[in-house]
Formats: C-alpha cells, structure tokens, sequence
C-alpha cells in the first residue's frame, strides 16, 4: 500500500519521526545516507539491528531495511527482525557478483534495483515484489533514473507491440522468463510496483519521475542533507501526489532552504547502478 | 452515477479498476478544485492513514468531504480509509470521526502479519478478504452494525450511509462488497 507515496532514507529515530510526520508512506532505516556511504568508501553491509529497531519502535508507517545483493543471511536477519520490506540494494558493497537471493524463500516483501526491463524481470523472477530505477544514490543527480525510468518504458512499449510469435526471441534476447514477457505484452506493466530512486532532491524531481511513469518515489540523501529537512519532506509528498498541478509544485518548490550540494553523474568514480545486473 | 476516489497515496487505481469493472464511472480527488465536479459516492483507499490525514489537512480537502459525510454521502472506506472514518484510533489520531467504531492500527502487526482468508459478510456473502498490515475495529457503538468478523474481531461495519473493510475487496476478482456499497450510493 505503498503506492503513490514517498519513503525515506533516515539514519535515526528523531529522523524517522520527520519523515512520518512530513507524511512519508515509508522509512528506510540505515546507518548512513547513501551521499555518505560514497564518502566513506570501504564495505557498507546491512545496518546494525539495534538501529533498525530503534526506528521500528519510534515510527507506525513501515519500515525498509537494506541487505547486500546476495547476502541471503543479512535479509533472514532483517526477516527475523519482523522488518517490513527488504531493500537488496546495490548502495551497500554486493556480497555476491553473480547470483541475487532467492527471493522466493521469504515472506518479507523485497524491493529490488533495475536499469531496465531485462532486469526488472530478472528480480521479479527471483521473487521481488517491487521495482525501484538504479538512479545514482547520493548524487542528487536525478539523469540516471530519468533514464532507467525511460528506458523501462521504452521497452515495456516495444514488448506490447511485438506479436505473439516474437516474444519467445524477445524473451531470449532479454534474458527473462517468458510467462513475465508474455504479461508485459498483455498489460503494458510491470507485473509489481515500479517506483523511481536515485537522485531525487526537489519537489520537482519528485513530480519529473512521476510523470514519467513512477508509480512513488524513494528519497535518500535528498531530505537530510538539505537545509530544512521537515520542509522539503512535506513538499516533496505533496508534489508527489499532485505531480500534473504546476502552480502548486511552483509554490511548494519556493523558500525550501539550501538543496542538498549533490554531484554530477561524470565526477564520480564509483556508479553503483553497475552493481547486480 | 459517479464515484469519487481519493487519490492522495495508496490503492486508488485498483478500486478505479474495479469500478471499471463494474462499469460505474469515477474519477480522482487530489485537490480542492476536484470537489466542483458531482459525485454521488466516495471512496477512501487503503494506503498509509498517517499520509492522507496530513495531505487532507495540507490539501484543504478534511473540511469540504468531513461535512459531506456528514451529511450523508455515501462513504466506502478499505484499511486505511477505515482508519480515516473512525472515531476511536489506538495508535494513532482520529481524522473524520464520523463512524461510532474504535479501530486499532497495525493490529495484526507489521507485514509479516498479512494474510489471505475467506468469511462471510452481512448482507453481501461469503468473500475472500485480504489484510495487508490491517486494522481491525475493536468496537461499535450507537449506530454502527458490525458487518464481518475474523477470529472475533471485527472486520467489516455500517452506520447508515458508512461502510468500512479493514480488507481490501479491491485486490480481490471479487466485485460484491464494491456491489454492496453501489446499492448504498444507489439508494
């Protein structure tokens, strides 16, 4: 139920409390935003569980939690936990560089990354209940998502035009299973979810995905890393949820405070989308 | 006949597919200016009761649809929307308070907790009833008549022109509670 709305990075239980009241559908509890991750550099693993439920006690909205890509123990961790959603996210170090989890042996939700559509059903397959674009964490460059998010749509378009006897090459070409190709070509959808993440750091990046097909947005280092993080978090839900209205995205992106800094997609050595393809 | 379905987070395109089913025309409030177009039923979705409490606030929507219910138009509200009628919320703030029930959030506990079972509702049938992180409501007073329960708690209620599912008909083929509630919006 998660649609239509915006979940947040946050790395404490006073953060948490922000972004709920702001009215975040969502937190995601780590240890440290993604624009610090890449400042740290080293390996980022699955946050501390004493964290995690620190922020499940102070919050009533659901909480996410990152793994590393393959690390099936950190997500039967954070199962165990009774955590909400599993995020297995290409922001923390993988664990694995060829295999995802399987995630067909839980019964917590996963969240997964995809660039395109290949991928996208490539995670659906292993048992991903929900899409988010590999937008670049911690930039607050949104071009990366802007382009998953088209290029997803892209695909999905062409799918639904191929004829019945051309989904098999399809399916071969994109390296996913048929019957999730054949739903695609029926309903012009991803059979789950599909929200936009990465760069996100106005009420008008927010609005851009939107109208460009995210059915909600993810904001990591967007919100605390900028001036007046309880302000941009209000104006961000609200431009999500009226993205079409430009008079009204006008208003909410006025006296915001200080944006986050952010980075240019070409000064960084490190692009995380490349991570579990 | 028209629905309205608040469209401010949540389940709002699955019940605009079931009333396409249904063939009922509906059509979005996420503002103000949505409200000048006639409607003869309304909708709250399932989502998260904290996010639309703040966005009718912010959006200057809780006023205008507080005084039609009130006035007796014609409400369905799933989960979350459940949360918003109710008069009484454990854990969390009332919003309309327009229904004599006192619901609990999150009682079955977090997703973990979801679940899929089949009960039967009154004056609708035996259906299938999905909860995702669902409410339950813990009690009914004055005019509020308990509709469906599940293992003793109540699931479903309506006070006249009210009807609450702390489940979600609209994830669900099945059509018959969203018939049910066409009937009250019918007369």
């Amino acid at each position: 139920m998660l649609k239509g709305g915006v979940i947040m990075d946050v790395t404490t239980p006073e953060q948490a409390k922000i972004a709920e009241a702001a009215g975040a559908c969502a937190v995601m509890a780590l240890e440290r935003i993604p624009a610090d991750i890449r400042a740290a550099g080293g390996v980022s693993r699955m946050s501390d569980p004493k964290m995690i439920r620190g922020i499940q006690e102070a919050v009533t909205i659901p909480v996410m939690a990152k793994c590393r890509i393959g690390h099936f123990v950190e997500a039967q961790i954070l199962e165990a936990i009774e955590i909400d959603y599993i995020d297995e996210s290409e922001v923390l170090s993988p664990a694995d560089d060829v295999y995802h989890i399987d995630k067909t042996k839980f019964k917590v939700p996963f969240v997964c990354g995809a660039r395109d559509l290949g991928e996208a059903l490539r995670r659906i397959a292993e048992g991903a209940s929900m899409i988010h674009t590999k937008g670049e964490p911690g930039t607050g460059d949104v071009v990366q998502a802007v382009r998953h998010m088209r290029a997803m749509n892209a695909e999905i378009r062409r799918v639904q035009n191929l004829q019945e006897d051309e989904l098999f090459e399809a399916a071969k070409q994109l390296q996913v299973p048929l019957d999730l190709l054949r739903y695609v070509h029926e309903n012009g959808k991803l059979p789950v979810v599909n929200f936009a993440a990465g760069g996100v750091a106005t009420p008008a990046d927010a609005a851009l995905m939107m109208q460009l097909g995210a059915e909600g947005v993810f904001v990591g280092s967007g919100i605390f890393k900028s001036g007046d993080p309880a302000k941009r978090a209000a104006a961000i839900v609200q431009a999500v949820t009226n993205y079409t209205d430009a008079k009204r995205i006008a208003e909410l992106s006025t006296d915001l405070g200080e944006a986050m800094v952010g980075i240019n997609e070409s000064e960084i050595a490190l692009l995380m989308a490349e991570r579990g393809k | 006949m028209t629905i309205a379905i608040l469209a401010l987070q949540g389940a709002f395109a699955e019940h605009a597919a079931t009333l396409d089913r249904l063939g009922v025309d509906h059509f979005e409030i996420r503002q103000p200016r949505d409200l000048e177009r006639p409607f003869d039923g309304l909708i709250l979705p399932g989502g998260e009761s904290t996010v639309m409490g703040k966005l009718l606030r912010d959006l200057e929507l809780f006023e205008p649809l507080r005084q039609r219910i009130q006035a007796g138009l014609p409400v369905f509200g799933t989960c979350a929307g459940l949360i918003l009628l109710a008069k009484e919320v454990e854990g969390g703030i009332p919003c309309f308070g327009t229904m004599d029930i006192a619901v609990r959030r999150n009682a079955y506990g977090r997703q973990l907790g979801s679940f899929y079972t089949e009960a039967d509702c009154k004056g609708v049938g035996t259906i299938p009833l999905t909860f995702i992180r669902a409410p339950y409501i813990e009690s009914v007073s004055g005019g509020a008549q308990v509709l469906a329960t599940v293992d003793g708690n109540i699931v479903a209620a309506r006070q006249e022109n009210q009807l609450v599912a702390a489940f979600h008909p609209e994830l669900s083929d099945d059509l018959s509670v969203h018939r049910y509630f066409l009937t009250m919006v019918g007369g």
